[in-house]
């Protein structure tokens, strides 16, 4: 278990020549669908990079890891924007925690590590 | 039959990550009439080891230290198996490599005198979640030619010389046959040889990158080239279930290894084993031995840390290992930390054959040339030089790249042998031909329980003897002798078996490297249950393998030392031993 693809979301990148997930994946496990959804192949072979999940532009990917590592419930969405990433964490009650990772260019000069 | 399509260029580089992607600038940069061809089974964007991003540079020399101090701590760590005149070229590039790449866009927090923020000694803080799109977008301004998803399955050779690669398109099926004046292989190490830490679905929620599956090894295996230290396996020591990095909360938080009744083993019970300076393979020995002797499991201490930098913990843990921030929030809510956090339990993972951590892969000299004339190695393929990790690749990638360009301006461009082209394309595509036959993911299964069983797995606690490896080499070459019956159905499928058949290949010589080295030199990376202590007088030498055909030939060489002085951890008996100096 890997990523889920909420196909309400996913446009399939629209015009795109393939969807950004389908690009990045490592293990090229994103295929996309007839319908122009994409999906993941099969989440046994997920590394649980979310390389997929912050490349999104719809935020449609999150990622849920398997029972044997951790509860169900506990799910991560990310959006990678210009020079920062902004993560969602869900607990398994439901609530949520807001986190950002400076990604690209200058970093804050004390930064709050 | 499958499209087919020949390329030529000057300079190949079979793999674009850490080390391929730089090699392959610095070729840009320093020749540009050369023409630079990069190939790469994914997408650049994300491929690797560096895929999820790296929250440190952890071969980065400090102010005060050296390329010789960096040598020394490496000697002693690997207790005196290590290739000086690698190690030295290679630290001596490390700072520059890190400051190109953050000159393309990687933020590296400064302190005011703007020093980076050190970690340890060679080991400083980075933001490091898009450190690979920020590389691979610098190759691909750099103006290199780039051919992503072809994955190349092996080398084209003409009398013993490596003239260019084949490979197959991973999307289409095009077969590619790529000649070259001079070849860099840069695949990366391997994981999944042996059973994983977690289960069926997790399966692949490991340290290593799943989709580094030792081709680049495996395709040297074939062409006889020789190979070094496969049996020093790199095995860490990770948080539990995450199986993520645990230098984040040990070197920057400062977290203590303790046991089940909170004492912190390493100091309390190991002080002959260098107490908490002991060498990396003898932290995961010293928690293995904490619960064979009822005191186990081990964890990280976190109980006294500031709750605000567990947060940015959680932080870094997003840019590299996403699953552990999941993991470390959840336990801190609702496990045993109910609302603080509770300690973090580790664990040791599969063994890997890396040559970037550890010491296995090509036998190279120090301008990188492998011993088959016309190919190059850097990176986790490279071997004799260990905790190279990024900065290390990045700078094997351009020395390498720097002396092929001098030998590329020398040479014509070869022709490629009609009959190796058809072979190959046989053997790549035979998967498909085979309607009953075994599919590979099957085969995995298999070849990771008999390394698990038979050759030091997670379930032996990685030791392992003579009797055993017997077993295991028979039972590899019988899997080998059914790669005609493997049998694929889809392109997906297609690497697969290919990943499968390199792994195999790569445990065949990793065997046989386990079974030469009859001495126990490295705590659980290379530990002989029939043969437990160290023997310095005779087996301070590399074990090296060269395989022509179905054999396996083992040869040894020996260690020069560069004019240093290194004072090794204490053998059982107390004895000190020193290396190099007067």
């Amino acid at each position: 278990m890997g990523v889920f693809v909420d196909e309400n979301v996913c446009n399939g990148c629209g015009i795109a020549v393939e969807p950004m997930c389908v690009r990045d994946c490592p293990g090229d496990l994103m295929i996309l669908k007839e319908n122009r959804k994409a999906m993941i192949r099969d989440n046994r072979e997920c590394w649980d990079c979310a390389a997929c999940v912050k490349v999104c532009p719809t935020q449609a990917i999150a990622m849920q890891l398997p029972s044997s590592v951790i509860v169900r419930g506990v799910r991560l969405k990310g959006r990678a924007i210009k020079h920062k990433t902004t993560w969602k964490l869900r607990l398994r009650d439901g609530t949520e925690r807001n986190y950002e990772t400076p990604s690209t260019g200058s970093p804050p000069f004390t930064p709050s590590l | 039959m499958n499209d087919f399509e020949e390329l030529s260029c000057d300079l190949l580089v079979i793999g674009g990550g850490a080390a391929g992607c730089v090699a392959a600038i610095e070729a840009r940069e320093k020749a540009p009439d050369l023409d630079v061809l990069l190939v790469e089974k994914a997408h650049i964007y994300r491929s690797g080891c560096l895929a999820a991003g790296i929250s440190a540079l952890n071969a980065y020399l400090t102010p005060g230290e050296t390329a010789e101090s960096f040598l020394r701590y490496t000697i002693r760590d690997t207790h005196g198996i290590v290739r000086d005149d690698l190690v030295l070229s290679m630290a001596r590039e490390v700072n520059e490599q890190s400051h190109r790449v953050e000159k393309w866009g990687l933020p590296i927090p400064r302190d005011e005198n703007g020093h980076p923020l050190k970690r340890g000694r060679a080991s400083i803080k980075i933001l490091g979640e898009r450190i690979k799109p920020i590389i691979g977008k610098a190759t691909e301004a750099s103006g290199a030619r780039i051919l992503n998803r072809v994955n190349v399955t092996g080398l084209a050779s003409h009398r013993g010389r490596i003239i260019g690669a084949f490979g197959f398109h991973v999307r289409t099926g095009k077969f590619y046959a790529i000649r070259a004046k001079a070849v860099l292989v840069c695949t990366g190490g391997t994981a999944g040889l042996y059973r994983p830490n977690n289960p069926g679905m997790a399966a692949h929620r490991m340290w290593y990158s799943p989709f580094n599956t030792g081709a680049g090894f495996a395709m040297g295996i074939r062409a006889g080239a020789e190979m070094t230290s496969f049996e020093f396996r790199f095995i860490p020591l990770r948080i539990k279930d995450a199986i993520a990095p645990t230098g984040e909360i040990a070197q920057w938080l400062g977290a203590k290894q303790i046991n089940a009744k909170g004492e912190p083993y390493l100091e309390k019970y190991y002080q002959h084993l260098g107490g908490a300076r002991m060498t990396t393979q003898d932290r995961l020995y010293a928690t293995l031995q904490e619960k064979a002797a009822g005191r186990g499991p081990c964890y990280l201490d976190l109980r006294n840390v500031d709750p605000r930098k567990l947060e940015g913990t959680t932080r870094a843990y997003l840019s590299m290992a996403p699953p552990a921030a999941m993991l470390l929030q959840d336990e801190m809510y609702y496990g045993r930390g109910g609302g603080s956090m509770a300690p973090v339990e580790i664990t040791g993972s599969e063994p890997h054959v890396v040559g970037g951590h550890g010491l296995s892969g090509y036998w190279i000299d120090e301008k990188r040339r492998t011993t088959l004339p016309g190919l190059w190695a850097a990176g986790d393929v490279a071997g004799g030089s260990p905790k190279k990790y990024a900065p290390g690749a990045w700078a094997e990638g351009v020395l390498a790249m720097r002396d092929m360009i001098e030998v590329a301006r020398e040479r014509k461009m070869p022709e490629l042998d009609e009959e190796q082209v058809l072979g190959e394309r046989d053997r790549v595509f035979a998967p498909f031909e085979e309607k009953q036959g075994t599919p590979p993911r099957e085969l995995e299964e298999r070849l990771q329980k008999v390394m698990d069983e038979y050759a030091g797995g997670i379930s032996q606690g990685y030791g392992y003897s003579e009797g055993e490896l017997d077993i295991a080499e028979i039972h590899l070459r019988r899997l080998e002798q059914e790669f005609p019956a493997i049998t694929a159905s889809s392109l997906h499928e297609l690497l697969h078996a290919h990943e499968l058949m390199d792994r195999v290949t790569v445990s065949q010589t990793l065997v046989a490297h386990m079974a030469h080295r009859k001495e126990t030199r490295w705590h659980c990376y290379q530990e002989r249950l029939d043969y437990p202590e160290r023997d310095d007088a005779r087996w301070s030498v590399f074990v090296n393998s060269v395989r022509r055909g179905d054999r396996i030939e083992m040869v040894e060489r020996p260690v020069e030392r560069a004019a240093l002085e290194v004072v090794l951890p204490p053998l059982a008996d107390g004895a000190i031993i020193r290396h190099g100096g007067e």
